[in-house]
């Protein structure tokens, strides 16, 4: 039986010491969807999305992407990943590449492509952030925003099945925000499917298929945006959204 | 004979700079020799040692730690003096200068390792995320995106530790190689004379000079990469 789901998470579990982040998370993503992962800081959020492609090894449960078990024993994880791209809060360039050497390196070793192939897939990748024209800038170069469409780039190169972002838009000063929220609409107008741990509520109302709420290391409530947004089922994720809404 | 003319004539006398020039210039080249050949080993094995360290493989992590803390502890001539008068009764029987070389080559490469193993950890973990999540591999990772920043961090100090290292070629004089501070001394001795000491002087700043330039040049141009 073939799993409906691009990304299939099974009673995930994740303690750092005697802490549990994550206490048993069930979470689905189909394909082509858009998922906006909201809650609380220091609610797991960010540790669920980093357990979807086993950058934190899960205490247990499994994660399942694209129909292979990633917690198996004897996955290639690393081939594993170039099928999920992930976006970080403080963008994690190569300061000493250029943007379009940024977008290379995976190409060229993981890939393996050759340097012409690699540069031009590159370029191909930054055309669709709107940052061809800085490919031989370095980052410090570059605004945050700016940055932080490279490392979109950087991953969307490798074309990979599923995008995780997590929190991508924290760092940037509210002006640039809407740049990088811009090439997300277009990845999600392209059928992208997204898994998105973000503020930007606007957005997600917007853009977003489904809102799962999380809150200490559990999904305490998901639905459509406008659901959850204007007629949350639990009092967490209203205090939650209240709190939000007036921050 | 006036002071100033006993001062040229014990510490700047020409003729015996002209009998023993020969031989410091023997003692230069040697020691040029010795020392090129110790840092381009010490660093290499620190390096080495540094990777090794970074895949975390926790008994051979000890080994190295216990290395490191020894070699960096104890005084370089120590350890000439064990290895060239102690180990032939075991059978293990090297050159003065092998000794020297292996010495000073397994002490720069403890002090390397440690300056190289700083460097690596003090890169952000972000680094390690952004190229895993890729799907580079640990070793990818390290080489390609961890290391060249790791490196630029860690020139000022390895900089600085290698010519303080490699300066310790002198101690070659106490196993008889023939590097500057020794011929330097066999001169002075020959001729009763300091001369030759000044010669040997003149020698070092000759060889560390340019080091310690290059040094500078180095660390400058790259602080001015990394902003």
């Amino acid at each position: 039986m073939t799993n409906p789901y691009l990304l299939d998470v099974r009673g995930l579990h994740k303690s750092f010491g005697h802490t549990e982040v994550l206490a048993g998370i069930d979470f689905q993503v189909a394909e082509r969807e858009l998922v906006f992962v909201i809650g609380p800081s220091g609610s797991g959020k960010s540790t669920l999305l980093r357990c979807c492609n086993l950058l934190e090894e899960p205490t247990s449960g499994t994660v399942t992407v694209d129909g292979v078990d990633l917690t198996a024993p004897g996955v290639d994880i690393n081939k594993m990943r170039q099928r999920i791209g992930m976006v970080f809060q403080s963008f994690n360039l190569y300061p000493h590449m250029t943007a379009s050497g940024n977008v290379t390196l995976a190409l060229r070793k993981v890939l393996k492509q050759g340097r012409a192939e690699a540069a031009e897939t590159a370029l191909a990748a930054l055309e669709r952030v709107g940052m061809a024209d800085k490919a031989e800038a370095f980052p410090n170069e570059l605004s945050g925003g700016q940055q932080q469409r490279v490392a979109i780039a950087r991953a969307l190169a490798l074309e990979p099945k599923i995008m995780l972002f997590d929190e991508p838009t924290s760092a940037l000063d509210p002006e640039l925000v809407g740049s990088v929220l811009k090439v997300m609409q277009d990845m999600r107008e392209s059928g992208m499917t997204m898994v998105v741990v973000s503020h930007e509520m606007q957005f997600a109302r917007a853009a977003a298929d489904r809102v799962t709420f999380i809150d200490g290391g559990l999904i305490v409530e998901e639905g459509p945006p406008e659901q959850m947004f204007s007629n949350p089922t639990f009092p967490r994720t209203r205090e939650f959204l209240a709190r939000v809404a007036h921050a | 004979m006036n002071d100033w003319d006993r001062f040229v004539f014990s510490f700047f006398n020409s003729d015996v700079i002209e009998q023993y020039l020969p031989s410091i210039v023997d003692g230069f080249f040697l020691t040029c020799l010795l020392a090129i050949q110790i840092v381009v080993a010490g660093i290499a094995l620190g390096l080495v040692l540094a990777l090794i360290r970074s895949l975390k493989f926790t008994p051979v992590d000890l080994l190295i730690v216990l290395y490191a803390d020894l070699l960096r502890a104890l005084p370089p001539l120590v350890l000439i003096i064990l290895f060239y008068f102690a180990l032939p009764s075991v059978g293990i029987s090297m050159s003065g200068f092998t000794v020297v070389w292996l010495t000073l080559t397994l002490v720069l490469g403890a002090f390397a390792e440690e300056i190289f193993r700083a460097g690596i950890v003090s890169i952000d973990k972000g680094q390690w995320q952004a190229a895993r999540s890729t799907g580079l591999t640990h070793i990818q990772t390290l080489i390609s995106v961890v290391l060249p920043q790791a490196i630029r961090i860690t020139v000022p100090p390895l900089t600085n530790r290698t010519i303080a290292i490699t300066k310790n070629t002198a101690l070659g004089s106490v196993v008889g190689v023939g590097e500057i501070l020794n011929q330097a001394t066999t001169a002075q001795s020959f001729s009763g004379n300091a001369s030759p000491l000044m010669l040997g002087a003149a020698a070092y700043l000759l060889l560390f000079i340019p080091v310690v330039v290059f040094g500078r040049w180095i660390e400058t141009r790259f602080a001015w990469k990394r902003q």
